[in-house]
């Protein structure tokens, strides 16, 4: 079987500054695949470019098969993106936005109506699918992004630190509803996350970026084999990054508290 | 096909803003203020001013349109600022990601840009109308000067898009939109002739788009008003116009998920 996504030199230059250099990907299909890496690493950056977002400044990409440069709509039909910030729409209902998706996804309205329901299904939403979105919770919010980015029942699935900034029942709700993306729908999920115990339990396979190159790729347990019999993944990611957690975690988390704060006032 | 399913995007981008229009009255009214302060106040100041040659009609009738045209402008220019607030919030983002092709998404904010115009519109009509300015009450003018106000709002609502995709961020675009609103309205023909203006200026206005929605609008919205290019002419040059921005628009739209 040939993988989701494929990246050959995959590079991307900011100026004189490489923020992903050269960087190859093998993601296997219907896999849950964790990038890791300290702030800065080139993670959102690898996911902008395989989203299209980004044109890639050298290097190739493929995904769900088709070539991110050379067709770029065929991959969008295809994947399904949540942003690393709050991107369903506050001044929205989650109806609204789940249509207007739906909509910019070609769907006839017979189609709209079934696939919003089970969208509002899937994330729990269908009691509140009437109230602006501004009211939600974090944890509410996540959901509704991961709806609808599914509604279109996507090959692939990109997510940018899903579950940044939710409680964690709030965070144990979002890796059951990927759990379950993948169980009914052999979705493809690549995520990148600062959460040492999601890329654990939610991921098969792990690559860990530094400075825009890939340290090391392998399975949670294998990665923690490789450092020592008694190793955690914190261990795994100080030794393959050079940093360590904590630094990396806590800036981000204010930034992302503050965006959720102006999303919500 | 294809055209059905672009005009679809455009249509699903225009009603997500419009639920937003709907929700929001208090905007509507704040909007109304503008307009009625500048027909109220410097129209009835100007009003005394018998030197501005305004043909066949009084001042007040004579700068209506030209306030139609300004609020138009004001409401679209800030149109840019939504933009920018949405791409911090990864909306953009989203939009992006979709297979939508960039000029429906586009298209489809303008078009929501034009339906606050109409709105627009209904309140200078009603101002205009307490005031006792002569307006023509047929449905052809009356069609005409809608779509003038759709296709102006489209102009400058694209317009703004481009600079937000240029600049951004919003505290550079807060400074760009007060320096170009403000020429962009007096250096048109909205509240004095282009007869009036020196040389230099009459050029500027000439290449100022404001000046050929406000000269359609004078040509099909007041009794005995008249349009110095004709209202084919006006058109012809603002659907140009329009054309133009989209497809500048659509190639600098996608630069913003960077
Ligand atoms: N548009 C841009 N222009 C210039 N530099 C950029 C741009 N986008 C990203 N960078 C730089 O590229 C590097 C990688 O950024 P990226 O956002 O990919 O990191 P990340 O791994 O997602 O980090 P984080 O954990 O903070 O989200 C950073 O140094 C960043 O400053
Ligand atoms: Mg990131």
């Amino acid at each position: 079987m040939t993988a989701a996504i494929e990246t050959s030199a995959l590079t991307r230059r900011f100026g004189s500054f490489t923020a992903v250099n050269q960087i190859d990907l093998a993601v296997p299909q219907q896999s849950i695949y964790g990038l890791l890496g300290p702030n800065g690493a080139g993670k959102s950056t690898t996911i902008k470019m395989l989203t299209t977002l980004l044109q890639p400044s050298s290097g190739t990409a493929q995904v769900a098969g088709f070539d991110i440069v050379r067709a770029p709509v065929e991959v969008r039909r295809r994947i399904g993106y949540v942003p690393q910030m709050l991107s369903a729409d506050g001044a929205l209902t989650a109806i609204e936005n789940l249509t207007l998706s739906a909509r910019l996804y070609g769907m006839s309205a017979a189609e709209r109506k079934t696939r919003i329901a089970e969208a509002l299904d899937f994330s729990g939403l269908a009691e509140v699918c009437h109230k602006l979105v501004k009211t939600y919770s974090g944890g509410m919010i996540r959901r509704l992004e991961l709806a609808q980015a599914m509604l279109h029942h996507p090959a692939i699935l990109f997510l940018d630190e899903p579950t940044i900034g939710l409680d964690p029942v709030a965070r144990r709700t979002v890796w059951e509803r990927l759990q379950a993306l993948r169980r009914d729908f052999g979705m493809t999920i690549l995520l990148t996350t600062h959460d040492m115990e999601e890329a654990d339990v939610l991921c098969d396979t792990l690559a860990i970026l530094h400075q825009g190159t890939i340290g090391v790729t392998g399975s949670p347990l294998e990665l923690k084999a490789s450092v020592g019999p008694e190793a955690t993944l914190d261990d795994v990611f100080v030794a393959f990054s050079g940093g360590t957690i904590q630094e990396s975690g806590s800036y981000r988390e204010v930034r992302q508290a503050r965006t959720t704060m102006q999303r919500l006032g | 096909m294809t055209m059905m399913r672009f005009l679809m995007e455009s249509a699903a981008v225009s009603m997500a803003e419009l639920h937003k229009i709907a929700r929001d009255p208090t905007e509507m009214f704040s909007r109304a203020i503008q307009p009625v302060l500048w027909l109220v106040i410097f129209g009835q100041v100007f009003s005394r001013v018998r030197d501005i040659p305004t043909g066949d009609v009084t001042y007040l009738a004579f700068m209506t349109p030209g306030i139609l045209a300004q609020s138009v402008l004001f409401s679209a220019i800030f149109y840019g600022i939504a933009v920018i607030w949405e791409r911090d919030l990864g909306i953009v983002q989203k939009l992006l990601v979709s297979p939508a092709h960039r000029s429906a998404l586009v298209l489809g904010k303008a078009l929501s840009a034009g339906l606050r115009g109409l709105v627009q519109a209904v309140i200078v009509y009603l101002v205009a109308w307490l005031l006792d300015i002569h307006l023509r009450w047929e449905i052809i003018p009356i069609l005409e000067v809608l779509l003038a106000v759709i296709l102006g709002s489209c102009i400058f609502s694209t317009f703004s898009l481009i600079i937000a995709c240029i600049v951004k961020t919003r505290e550079r675009f807060m400074g760009i939109g007060q320096v170009l609103t403000m020429p962009l309205f007096f250096a048109s023909n909205a509240i004095y002739p282009l007869e009036m203006m020196p040389d230099w200026l009459k050029l500027v206005a000439r290449l100022n788009p404001l000046s050929y929605l406000v000269d359609a609008l004078r040509g099909a919205m007041i009794l005995g008003g008249h349009s110095t290019h004709g209202l084919f002419l006006d058109f012809g040059i603002m659907v140009a116009v329009f054309l133009l921005m989209l497809v500048v628009a659509a190639k600098l739209y996608p630069g913003l998920a960077r």
